[in-house]
């Protein structure tokens, strides 16, 4: 972690971290050139895969999606179209990326969002428990059967609730589409069908918080501070909750933002599995095809949110830990 | 393991080192086999590559070919078909035995392919300072947040599919990790005086990096690596279960994906979705029990109060 030079000031530590954001974005976008307008190596042959075409034909699709221009010139196109926030036109629908993926933006955010705080609320809770009762019952089987659903395929965990539940939620889909459109009732629905997504996401993510916690909350215990807290005759509850979980919390809130990437591709395949209309559902349903200006979009689109998670952790972790601010 | 009655002096220095090598292997293990989940985790590895391994020998592969199914259409559990069949009539059993042998070898190719990049960047961005490590240490954060499930998705779509693209995807995507971690402990093991020795010596950067740095470094990069086979043997479910596996060749995911085709949750059929989720279940945590048990053995901080 590249730490500001002495007497370098608040400013400089945000500019340096904004400066390595944008260079990392643009890395995202030229990448994403790379991925998806270079190396499938034609495109247009990918999009019309398994149809008979004439090269007349062939020739029309290459002009319309400006391939027939030379790489540079295409990249300089793309760069252009993209800071526009125009991101192409799907091959499937025929529409732009853009619009559609502000459409499914929302049921990922609420999804992801929803996944991660109950995660990290339950991660904490059981890894500080754990930690402080070191060896005991609780700490094992917590600790085992964290690393069990951690061992599990996220999509898998979301199959097998569908079968077992299948009766009690919705199999699929955000809302039913005979609710009445009041606040009330459409809220209920999506929360009804939030709630075996929600379920799936968290089990398999929560056990990274966890463990962390656990193990940051150890390396704490035996510190000269909680003696003194101690010492001065503090409860032990109070030892914890005042002294040692503040230090111990820390790394696992840089975690919470570093792992998110995590939490999105465990959205992708939630949303795959229960058919949660988000971004997720979308990615997997241009792959077949393969609607490669969708996947470009969400690449893209996915890949900027985490960077710009990782600059708003980077800052968080600047104000909340005195010890970074002070080298 | 015993040295008696060799004495020192008959041994050139070769022997000697493997000699310490050995007693050092042994130590190892006893410490390694105090822990029961280790033994546990290793049991069950070693179970699973045979049974990987044997395969052809004990069962036949017809049963994997969908004209020559003899079963009913998603059947559930009898007596000739102990799992169930699929809906081509195909036994599931059959069919997960099978698919540990893609499972595991993507796993380990990929966690081998994600360790050996991890490696050589991060030595390189360690023991080179000044702008190679700025530029290497820029470009491993960036891959270290990009998340890694959405770049392994775009590379195998773009690549021919095929178990060598699913390697690949996984192995490119995942080796940051391995490299912030190398390069933290090439930098403590470069500052120690052995190396200002060496480099008095007039070892070169080669030199040094693979006579001091890289036997420093391995150990940790082998408990990596074990550890990194879970995360690739999960990644490569996830992709087959995308469908961006090879259609023709059975793997765990691959399982996972036709049974979401075939709409096997809602119509309730668990015997097609157990089999393959718990193999991969039972397998990662067995690399997870074994890699925590190595690390235990590297060190002793973590080691249980005695």
């Amino acid at each position: 972690m590249p730490s500001p030079r002495r007497g370098g000031g608040t400013a400089r530590y945000l500019l340096t971290k904004l400066g390595g954001a944008v260079i990392s974005l643009f890395m995202v976008v030229v990448l994403g050139f790379i991925l998806f307008r270079v190396m499938p190596g034609d495109p247009v042959k990918t999009m019309t895969r398994g149809h008979p075409v004439t090269n007349e034909q062939l020739a029309i699709l290459e002009h319309r999606y400006g391939l027939d221009k030379p790489k540079i010139a295409q990249f300089w196109d793309y760069l252009v179209k993209l800071l526009h926030g125009d991101f192409g036109d799907s091959y499937q629908y025929s529409r732009p990326v853009g619009d559609m993926i502000l459409e499914k933006l929302w049921p990922t955010v609420l999804l992801v969002g929803t996944g991660t705080i109950l995660a990290v609320a339950l991660g904490l809770w059981l890894g500080t428990r754990a930690a402080w009762q070191r060896n005991s019952v609780f700490d094992k089987a917590s600790t085992g059967i964290a690393l069990a659903f951690w061992s599990m395929p996220t999509f898998w965990l979301g199959m097998i609730l569908l079968t077992a539940a299948g009766g009690l939620f919705p199999s699929g889909g955000m809302v039913y589409p005979d609710t009445p459109p009041d606040f009330l009732s459409q809220a209920l629905d999506i929360l009804h069908h939030l709630v075996l997504p929600v379920i799936t996401l968290v089990a398999v993510v929560y056990a990274q918080y966890q463990l962390v916690m656990r193990s940051s909350l150890l390396e704490e215990m035996d510190a000269d501070y909680l003696t003194t807290a101690r010492a001065k005759g503090l409860r032990d509850d109070l030892v914890r909750r005042r002294h040692a979980v503040p230090n111990a919390l820390l790394p696992t809130v840089t975690l919470v933002f570093l792992h998110l990437g995590m939490v999105v591709a465990g959205a992708i395949t939630v949303e795959a599995v229960f058919s949660w209309p988000g971004l997720g559902q979308m990615t997997y349903n241009a792959i077949g095809v393969p609607d490669l200006p969708v996947l470009q979009g969400t690449f893209i689109v996915l890949a900027a949110a985490v960077l710009v998670m990782n600059l708003i952790a980077d800052v968080l972790y600047r104000f909340l830990d005195p010890r970074v601010r002070a080298v | 393991m015993s040295d008696e009655g060799v004495s020192l002096k008959t041994l050139s220095p070769r022997a000697l080192a493997w000699q310490r090598r050995g007693r050092a292997a042994a130590a190892a293990w006893r410490e390694f086999s105090s822990s029961k989940s280790g033994l546990v985790g290793l049991g069950v590895l070693v179970l699973a590559v045979l049974l990987a391994l044997l395969a052809p020998v004990l069962s036949n592969e017809d049963g994997l070919d969908v004209t020559k199914a003899t079963g009913g259409r998603m059947r559930p559990p009898d007596g000739n078909f102990w799992l169930g069949t699929d809906v081509d009539g195909r036994s599931i059993l059959l069919l997960t035995w099978w698919g540990t042998r893609v499972s595991l070898l993507i796993g380990i190719s990929a966690a081998l392919l994600s360790v050996v990049i991890g490696t050589v960047i991060g030595i390189i961005a360690a023991h080179y300072g000044r702008w190679v490590s700025a530029v290497l240490l820029r470009i491993v954060d960036f891959f270290l947040v990009l998340p890694s499930l959405v770049l392994a998705i775009a590379l195998s779509t773009v690549l021919e599919p095929g178990i060598g693209t699913i390697i690949v995807a996984i192995g490119l995507t995942s080796w940051p990790s391995a490299a912030r971690l190398v390069r933290a402990q090439t930098l403590t093991v470069e500052a120690r005086p052995y190396i200002e020795r060496s480099r008095a010596l007039g070892g070169g950067n080669l030199h040094i990096i693979v006579k001091h740095v890289l036997p420093a470094v391995l150990p940790l990069v082998f408990v990596n690596a074990t550890l990194a086979v879970g995360n690739a043997i999960v990644a490569e479910s996830t992709l087959a279960f995308l469908g961006l596996g090879d259609p023709f060749q059975t793997s765990w995911g691959g399982i996972l994906h036709n049974a979401t085709v075939d709409s096997a949750a809602l119509a309730g059929a668990w015997w097609y979705l157990l089999p393959p989720g718990v193999a991969i279940g039972v397998v990662v945590l067995a690399f997870t029990l074994c890699g925590r048990a190595l690390e235990t053995v590297l060190n002793p901080r973590l080691r249980e109060p005695r």
